[in-house]
């Protein structure tokens, strides 16, 4: 092995820079020295990490009597502990990644220096990175990002659901979480009250999503074909109007529906009153709160499938449409020939994207009916909760978060499972080797 | 001239026709119309006899301005939902950029991962977000929210991405042999040439940031920190049994800006959309 690289490998290994020091690349050097300082800072908290993220903590928050008075005395928070564990590792991660890559540097650019070529400066440095590195260099904040602000809190979720984190007995500061392993699965699924919620729940999610999928699409499709039915005027006017659905905020929008619905004095009953009709528990019977629930959903949701309609059926070609004509088919035979599979063909995928979204369609449920009416075999849930509402109840009024992660990592699995699927086959995401 | 286009005035299909579309209007501006209408009706009940007031009264957004920091929420909201804009574009699209036009080891990997990882019910993150805010002393800041919102976009990329598979790689080339860099040819073709695609990708984060009630309610806590979304969902939650016309007033001022946005920008929102459901 040459000189140059063996002891630019050496001295990286030894300290971050000095190999590029070594490789008279001072700046770069120093970089990496900088790097180094902040990763021995960081190896300073690791074994607290680990012992936090393994233990949990040993000792909660307890009163003392200190002379003839109790004092609150700081003990160990384990959610804290857990969480600033997790960052602590992935820094750490991240910062051996940094460390390898100032190895093979160091030693590459021995190498290089070993066939007598001359090592870069720092703005020849700036200019590769830019240049042969460009994606790997620009990837990486959002990836930091991604790995900080989504990947550590879902994994932090996916911890949880192994430990008992719960309200009231297992609440910090006051007493301490620890590891329970699949008990918590296993309690949601056996104990009589939990699984009854839990399928129940499910149950009405899975019509729920079918239901809300399929009404919208079809809603938009009916209206799309109304505005493109040929003989039709001012086409524009119309599209426009009925944009304004999914123009209005979608909170503000379900609140007005909220109390548009409301069974005392909304203005729904009053019409249906002054027509001499009975007016009709819209949100408080746990039947037409499902109803009211699906109707409002297709109120907010016809528009986009209008608009993505319409656009795809102003690509159809007229020509087919004529040719049809002169063949003598009828309307209907065009429109199951011709318009149906042209649609639903560059529909297809969107239509599976938009069943996932509603499985996840929290602010429809929270902001019209909050879940309501109540229901009183479930356990924290009403009878219009889905399981995404169910989860954030469990985890924001009841303090149940062992159990609202289980249902979080169940919710992930189906979703994923069909989504990336679906993912797989569009042309985005396939190794496309030449552009089109 | 064909046969249809002669009689298509007395079209008894149009007539049905219209018949649907003007009903469908109306239950469209119906709830808008009723919101406005009970925001300048007087007194606060929720019931009215009829649904165009029989006097008019600008009060509810004078009690509004007067009992709650409306102003300094408005100046919140768009300041919050203006920053995310910007920023989230920025990095939705050069993830889309470097996806699109780069291969490099592991791009399969992170693209998938990344999506996968999107797909996660975000509720519960929300905690463990709360907490890396609070370690970082960011808690009860705009920037917080700014960073937050931001840092979610990237995982958007697969829309940006089909977006870019589409511009011609004959353009690039042309462009490097005049010696473009790789910013350059992010810059000034990929991004002029998407213009529906960053229109589109502008308009619904700025409405993210503006809407968003449920994470802004966590983080802020003082009253003239808050934003629209989070100060309007408090009124509601607090007293909106009793006093339901202001409640409409609120809801008529947050709704405006964004309402008119979307209508104004229509025509590269239907550009955009497509272009999405194009690719698939």
């Amino acid at each position: 092995m040459g000189q140059h690289r063996k002891r630019a490998m050496i001295l990286s290994f030894i300290g971050m820079g000095f190999g590029q020091i070594y490789n008279r690349q001072l700046l770069k050097g120093i970089v990496f020295f900088f790097v180094h300082i902040a990763g021995i800072y960081l190896a300073t908290l690791l074994p607290r990490a680990i012992w936090g993220i393994t233990t949990l903590g040993e000792q909660a928050d307890q009163l003392k009597k200190v002379g003839k008075v109790y004092v609150n005395i700081r003990g160990d928070h384990s959610i804290f502990l857990l969480i600033e564990g997790m960052i602590v590792i992935l820094a750490m991660i991240i910062m051996l990644f940094i460390y390898v890559a100032n190895i093979r540097d160091a030693y590459q650019i021995g190498k290089l220096r070993e066939q007598g070529i001359k090592s870069n400066n720092f703005s020849e440095t700036v200019n590769y990175l830019l240049g042969q590195k460009f994606p790997q260099v620009v990837i990486s904040l959002p990836l930091m990002l991604v790995i900080f602000f989504t990947l550590m809190p879902i994994l932090f979720m996916i911890m949880l659901a192994f430990t008992n984190y719960s309200s009231p007995n297992y609440l910090p500061p006051a007493k301490l979480v620890s590891w329970i392993g699949f008990d918590g699965f296993r309690d949601l699924f056996t104990i009589n009250a939990w699984n009854n919620t839990f399928f129940g729940v499910a149950l009405w999610t899975l019509i729920w999503t079918v239901c809300a999928t399929i009404t919208t699409f079809v809603g938009g499709f009916v209206v799309a074909l109304m505005v493109q039915k040929r003989g039709i005027r001012f086409k524009g006017f119309w599209r426009t109007l009925f944009i304004i659905p999914y123009a209005i905020p979608q909170f503000i929008s379900l609140l007005i529906m909220r109390n548009m619905f409301n069974g005392e004095f909304g203005p729904v009953n009053q019409y249906l009153k002054y027509f001499g009709l009975g007016g009709l528990p819209w949100l408080t019977d746990p039947f037409w709160a499902k109803f009211t629930v699906i109707i409002v959903n297709i109120w907010i949701g016809f528009p986009i499938s209008m608009l993505m309609i319409i656009g795809i059926l102003s690509t159809i070609s007229k020509d087919l449409y004529e040719a049809a004509e002169i063949d003598g088919a009828s309307s209907i035979q065009q429109f199951n020939a011709i318009t149906f599979p042209t649609v639903m063909l560059s529909f297809a995928p969107l239509l599976v994207m938009s069943f996932a979204g509603n499985i996840n369609n929290f602010n429809l449920i929270y902001l019209l009916t909050n879940g309501n009416p109540v229901n009183p075999t479930y356990q924290f849930a009403g009878s219009t909760d889905i399981l995404i509402t169910w989860l954030y109840k469990l985890t924001m009024d009841s303090g149940k978060y062992n159990y609202a992660s289980i249902i979080g990592i169940f919710i992930f699995i189906i979703i994923a499972s069909f989504s990336i699927v679906n993912l797989k086959r569009t042309k985005a995401f396939k190794e496309e080797d030449q552009y089109r | 001239m064909r046969k249809s286009d002669l009689k298509s005035g007395f079209n008894f299909g149009n007539l049905l026709c219209y018949i649907g579309l003007v009903t469908i209007g109306i239950l469209c501006l119906y709830p808008a119309l009723w919101v406005i209408m009970s925001s300048v009706r007087p007194g606060n009940a929720l019931y009215s006899e009829h649904l165009i007031p029989t006097s008019f009264t600008l009060q509810h957004y004078r009690d509004l301005f007067a009992t709650y920091p409306y102003a300094q929420w408005f100046i919140n909201t768009f300041k919050v939902a203006f920053f995310t804009m910007i920023f989230s574009t920025l990095l939705v699209t050069i993830t889309g950029y470097v996806f699109s036009r780069f291969r490099f080891r592991g791009r399969q990997k992170i693209m998938l991962n990344m999506l996968v990882v999107g797909m996660f019910p975000g509720f519960m993150s929300m905690i463990a977000v709360y907490i890396l805010l609070m370690q970082l002393q960011l808690l009860d800041t705009h920037l917080s929210l700014i960073l937050v919102y931001s840092a979610g976009a990237p995982m958007g990329f697969l829309y940006v991405k089909s977006f870019f598979d589409t511009v011609p790689q004959s353009l690039i080339d042309a462009a490097k042999i005049d010696g473009a860099g790789h910013l350059t040819v992010f810059r000034r073709i990929m991004l002029p040439l998407s213009k529906p695609m960053l229109v589109y990708i502008a308009l619904t984060s700025f409405s993210g940031g503006f809407v968003d009630f449920i994470f802004a309610n966590m983080v802020l806590s003082t009253p003239e920190k808050q934003t629209l979304a989070v100060g309007l969902f408090k009124i509601v939650q607090g007293k909106f049994a009793t006093e339901f016309t202001l409640f409409a007033a609120g809801c008529v001022l947050v709704a405006v800006p964004l309402t008119l946005l979307f209508i104004v920008l229509q025509r590269y929102l239907v550009e955009g959309l497509m272009a999405g459901a194009d690719k698939g």
